[in-house]
């Protein structure tokens, strides 16, 4: 695959989706749980930069609007609403390392490649873009899934959570230029009321077990039961 | 349309007024005469139906365009589905004005989560029955990750650490799995794109079942393992099952009826359609029954699996949830199996699996309340307490366990059948996994219904007439299924396997 034959605007493109895919990176290690809301949130503007530029690529109009809801969301709104809560419930300063990061880091390295390995026999070879694209894509979606499994508060879960949907959104808009209106509004609306409820739930984790760190939710075991 | 519309708008609105509504009694009553109004217009909608074959309709198309609308479409097979959802929906609402009252006396939740309850529960069935009736993919997986987000607040609902528990690791296990299975939705419309020329119809499930055979195989595929993993978390197959016990568990009990009832359904609902589209794209191909396999593989683990872990539980509505997986699990293996007779006995096991087990959380929900827990080992001798729900609870196990005349043993024997006919050694794990799920639920059944009641335990106020209802047409269903539903299921099997059964 030679990435140098290919239009300009998709080179540009690509170059986009992969720091999105660095910034999974970034997202997966950072300690700082405000730094990783705002790579969270540099996050969701490349990828609202790549519906813009998708958009102008193809002369898709809908696309535009898209771009600025994914601003809108991923970008302003729920980076904005997760520094609210982190600041209501006292976490700016809160520091959390993962057991041992080189693993982890090493583990999403190997999913970017079990990722390519994934896609490139799918799609044809003359299509390159699309390829690269969509490999990206699922690296997004699954680095999210091993960020969400490893990381073990519950706010940086909730990052990995809406990161993959970055990912979804990424695969969706440079793969097949954007869903239909119909859908991709549903799917804004679905994330939207996601992160409200998550609002909520921080608040009732914070009541129920004194803290926002998932390990100490044990109560419920296979044989547990007993709870009264 | 107008059936249609009644039967989403009725929930929908019922929701936001339920939301408004303030004095706890009223909305009970409330709550009840909307899932009424629904079921109206499902039945409608089936009259409709059986008369036509097929309605569909577009809504917002002078909006978006003709293709781009919300396009819908009820046939056979998903209407059965929609009057299904409706009826429990119905009954489940007749038993939880009272149920919910009296969490509300003792003082478990204030009005004001009361409102919430009532108005999630009517944006439960509106996401469900939103599901059910569309025709587009995406819609489809807005309005399952709505069932999500419209529950998850409701299994929180007791506030108890175990509940917030119980509702975090749903919320978060659903989200990855659905998640996973918006990829594979994304992936389908991408296969679409280069055989649809009309880029808003490439998720329109009737398109792309008519382009089936030209979908890339290779893409379908991978998309078809996303979305099975993705809509399998909600079925609960193992090993994405993790949530499923502890949500039903620990939520308040009309909520596991409906969970256990309907939301399973709904998925495997959704993955049959899904198989439906891989199945024509891979008719060509190397390995035409890839889709079938997967799910036979997926519906066997969670059914042997569910069947041993039945035997470890202690707490009443957890067994029952276990309970649920290993009927999901038999289901998808038959939906696996492919072929009209297994085909037409999922079918009617999804039938006959929602009403016996809505009923046997409704049950349970009044022993708990008897005994004031729902440790196995602390509810003891209903039958002697309250003889109207420990013979609820006997009958319905036995019908859930397969016995004979219930209708669940009728479609566990044509799924027998089908499988001894096609693939004669899966039998042998199919009968043994019955035989330790039954062993699993009488063990811990027996002392409840018989054993020594513990001193002062009172009778409650119970309202059985939903139980009577459902295990009285459970009993019809095994002993004379009539003839417009046999042929309703007749048709269903034709549209997913393209051959009769009757």
């Amino acid at each position: 695959m030679n990435l140098t034959l290919l239009p300009l605007l998709q080179q540009l493109l690509l170059v986009l989706a992969a720091i999105v895919l660095f910034l999974s990176f970034v997202l997966l290690a950072q300690v700082r749980l405000i730094s990783a809301i705002h790579a969270f949130a540099w996050q969701g503007a490349l990828v609202a930069a790549v519906t813009a530029v998708v958009a102008a690529t193809g002369q898709v109009h809908h696309l535009y609007f898209s771009a600025a809801l994914t601003l809108a969301l991923k970008a302003l709104l729920i980076p904005w609403m997760l520094h609210r809560l982190t600041r209501r419930l006292e976490l700016e300063r809160h520091t959390e390392s993962l057991q041992s990061p080189a693993l982890v880091t090493m583990g999403a390295v190997a999913l970017v490649i079990f990722s390519y390995w994934l896609v490139l026999p799918m799609i044809h070879a003359e299509m390159t873009f699309t390829r690269n694209i969509i490999a990206i894509s699922l690296a997004v979606v699954l680095i999210g899934l091993l960020m969400m499994v490893f990381r073990t508060q519950a706010v940086a879960q909730v990052l990995g959570f809406m990161s993959m949907e970055n990912g979804l959104f990424l695969a969706a808009v440079s793969a097949t230029d954007g869903m239909p209106l119909v859908v991709e509004l549903g799917v804004a609306f679905d994330v939207l009321v996601a992160m409200v409820l998550f609002g909520v739930f921080f608040l009732q984790l914070r009541d129920s077990i004194d803290s926002l760190d998932v390990d100490r939710l044990n109560r419920l075991r296979e044989t547990g039961g007993d709870s009264q | 349309m107008t059936p249609l519309m009644l039967v989403l708008l009725t929930p929908l609105l019922g929701a936001l007024a339920l939301g408004l509504l303030r004095r706890p009694v009223v909305a009970g009553w409330f709550n009840l005469g909307v899932s009424v109004i629904s079921l109206g217009g499902a039945l409608w909608l089936g009259a409709a139906v059986a008369v036509t074959g097929e309605v569909s309709g577009t809504l917002g198309a002078q909006l978006f365009g003709p293709s781009a609308g919300l396009g819908f479409r009820v046939d056979a097979f998903n209407v059965y589905l929609v009057v299904l959802t409706a009826f429990v929906g119905v009954t489940t609402s007749i038993f939880s004005r009272p149920y919910m009252r009296y969490v509300l006396e003792i003082g478990r939740i204030g009005p004001r989560r009361m409102r919430t309850y009532h108005s999630m529960y009517q944006l439960f069935m509106f996401t469900m029955l939103l599901a059910l009736t569309t025709d587009n993919l995406g819609v489809m997986w807005v309005a399952v990750e709505g069932a999500t987000l419209a529950t998850v607040l409701l299994v929180s609902l007791y506030r108890t650490p175990e509940a917030v528990e119980a509702a975090w690791k749903y919320f978060i296990l659903c989200g990855v799995g659905i998640a996973l299975a918006l990829f594979g939705t994304v992936l389908t419309y991408f296969a679409a794109q280069q055989v649809i020329a009309d880029p808003a119809a490439g998720l329109t499930w009737s398109t792309l079942y008519a382009n089936a055979d030209g979908l890339e195989p290779a893409v379908m595929r991978l998309a078809f393992v996303f979305l099975l993993v993705g809509y399998g978390t909600k079925v609960g197959l193992v090993p994405m099952h993790q949530w499923l016990p502890d949500a039903h568990s620990e939520g308040p009990t009309p909520m596991s009826a409906v969970l256990s009832g309907l939301l399973l359904n709904v998925a495997l609902y959704a993955v049959v359609r899904l198989k439906m589209l891989v199945d024509g794209s891979l008719a060509e191909t190397a390995s035409p029954h890839l889709a079938g396999q997967l799910l036979m593989g997926f519906g066997l683990v969670s059914f042997l699996v569910a069947g041993l872990f039945l035997h470890r539980q202690r707490d009443i509505k957890r067994m029952f949830s276990y309970s649920s997986i290993e009927h999901m699990g038999l289901m998808t293996f038959a939906f696996g199996l492919g072929g009209p007779l297994a085909t037409f006995g999922a079918l009617l096991h999804m039938l006959v699996h929602s009403l016996t087990k809505s009923a046997i959380f409704i049950t349970v929900g009044h022993a708990a309340h008897i005994a004031g827990t729902q440790s196995i080992d602390q509810i003891r001798g209903l039958i002697r307490t309250q003889p109207a729900v420990g013979w609820s609870l006997l009958i319905g196990v036995a019908a859930i366990a397969g016995f004979p005349p219930f209708g669940v043993f009728m479609s566990e024997f044509l799924l027998l059948t089908a499988t001894m006919k096609s693939a004669p050694w899966f039998t042998l794990a199919l009968l043994s996994g019955l035989a330790v799920a039954f062993a699993g639920l009488f063990r811990h059944i027996h002392p409840m219904v018989y054993g020594v009641p513990p001193e002062g335990q009172q009778p409650v106020e119970a309202n059985m007439i939903p139980v009577a209802v459902h295990l009285s047409l459970v009993l019809w269903l095994g002993l004379a299924i009539p003839g417009f539903l046999a042929d309703w299921l007749d048709r269903a099997t034709l549209l997913i396997t393209g051959a009769h059964l009757l």
